[in-house]
């Protein structure tokens, strides 16, 4: 490591202590590395949205390229603004129409192929004796468990009951399933700083 | 109180602790983990693995510092993979803090291969608003992208002269940490037919396993085992591999404390019965 990368990962190892203090609990060093990062990533966000936004959609085509159908977006994105005046607060809601009319159009055909049509052909598949047969079988059963689960209209009791129950276990494989992936992706987040902060330390100070 | 509500009540700043030594200890105490390759991140592998040199692949770097642990791996292993091939990488971002990260990641397994940007890869960079950024990708990249990352136009390229649109590429293998996931399913795949394959961290994991026994994504990598077995598959030694010895210590005691506080739950309702 270099003299200024040993001082960059210096401020980051002295960032990720301060974060790692809230663990004791609440602390100035955590309340400025907190708002370090939100007014670092404001600023960033600030900026770019600027540059990849108003500059490549606006000053670029217009102004430069000579593109003149920009102007007509434009006016529009201009309307969405109009949200702060009360008088003129109803031009906003021509913008979001539009916004609304095309991003249904665009997207409810191509939602409804990939999020039902797609998944209810996966769902019911024909039935074969093999392992894989067997698995197509109780999803089958663990999915109308489950629908049967959320259907409220009917009492959940005798037969009816018994399959609402194994619903209820189906979910509860599930969320252990997320959870299991959600402790593992917590803890990488953690060991990823440690391995961060002994590599610093070695270069820092020598193995 | 008796000792099972004892263990009920410990103070979190205790097990704090404990994981923080159950985490460190693989610093100091060095030991292996074996890795055994799942056959959806196989699949990722081979398909890159199958394709020709000269090829060309999109790869999505769509997530922010919050994910770096988990999907940054994976993007330097596939990166080395695509490289190793002489595959040429076209290289983007949809998330607002990528940029910088999906800069590191190429100029570092670039330099390792002598790859020269606008010839051997090409980075295009951020752009907002993702569903619409991936439909006009499918039209031609020059109208998101009239430049790459550095200014240069595509046409000026040498990889780009000839790229227009999807149809020119192999397939999409995107990382992400967020909705663009669901972007790239359902424009990338459903609206261009893309070959499809995402690298997503361990809390998405789950819900995107039905797409994969939809075939609307062909393969996925979920969170640092995920990036560990695409290691291990490529032999590139990263941080995936690295971490599983942390991982694992820090999983024995987070199941070491779930087993007890079980344990002591079920002692207390039955002392109370």
């Amino acid at each position: 490591m270099t003299t200024v990368e040993l001082l960059w990962n210096g401020l980051a190892a002295f960032l990720t202590l301060c974060i790692f203090s809230f663990l004791y609990k609440d602390n100035p060093f955590y309340k400025f590395a907190e708002q370090l990062v939100a007014g670092v990533a404001l600023g960033y966000w600030t900026m770019l949205l600027y540059h990849t936004t108003f500059t490549d959609k606006v000053l670029f085509p217009i102004f430069q390229q000579g593109k003149l159908h920009y102007i007509l977006p434009t006016i529009m994105g201009i309307m969405m603004w109009t949200r702060f005046s009360k008088k003129l607060a109803y031009l906003s809601r021509i913008a979001i129409a539009f916004y609304i009319g095309v991003g249904t159009g665009v997207g409810l055909p191509l939602y409804m192929y990939n999020y039902v049509f797609r998944q209810l052909q996966a769902t019911v598949v024909p039935l074969n004796v093999s392992w894989l047969g067997f698995n197509s079988l109780l999803m089958v059963v663990f999915i109308i468990c489950t629908l049967i689960y959320f259907f409220f209209s009917k009492e959940h009791t005798g037969a009816f009951g018994g399959f609402s129950r194994v619903g209820i276990y189906t979910l509860m494989v599930g969320f252990g399933a997320s959870f299991g992936l959600t402790v593992m992706g917590r803890v990488a987040l953690l060991v990823q700083r440690i391995i961060f902060l002994r590599e610093y330390f070695i270069a820092l100070f020598g193995s | 109180m008796n000792f099972y509500e004892k263990m009920l009540n410990i103070d979190r700043r205790w097990i704090y602790l404990v994981l923080a030594i159950a985490v460190i200890l693989p610093a100091v105490v060095s030991f292996y983990v074996p890795v055994n390759v799942t056959p959806e991140v196989r699949r990722v592998y081979d398909f890159i693995e199958d394709l020709e040199p000269g090829d060309k692949i999109y790869v999505g770097i769509d997530y922010d510092p919050a994910s770096l642990a988990e999907l940054h791996p994976m993007a330097y292993a596939i990166l080395d993979q695509c490289f190793r091939k002489n595959l040429r990488p076209v290289v983007a971002t949809l998330s607002q803090f990528g940029a910088g990260m999906a800069e590191q990641a190429l100029a570092d397994v670039a330099s390792k291969y002598n790859k020269a940007s606008g010839i051997d890869y090409c980075y295009l960079g951020y752009k907002p608003y993702p569903a619409i950024t991936i439909m006009l990708m499918g039209v031609d990249f020059r109208v998101p992208f009239p430049q790459d990352y550095y200014g240069t136009p595509l046409d000026s390229l040498p990889l780009m002269r000839y790229v227009h649109n999807f149809s020119d590429l192999s397939g999409v293998i995107d990382l992400t940490s967020g909705n663009t996931a669901d972007f790239w399913i359902i424009y990338g795949y459903g609206r261009y037919f893309m070959p499809l394959a995402l690298g997503v961290t361990g809390v998405m994991a789950a819900d995107y396993y039905p797409y994969l026994q939809s075939g609307q994504i062909f393969g996925l990598i979920s969170g640092i085992k995920g990036a560990a077995e695409y290691e291990a598959l490529t032999g590139y030694k990263g941080e995936g591999l690295k971490s599983i010895p942390y991982q694992t210590a820090s999983h024995v005691i987070i199941l070491a404390f779930i087993i007890i506080s079980n344990i002591g739950y079920f002692a207390s309702r039955r002392r109370e019965k």
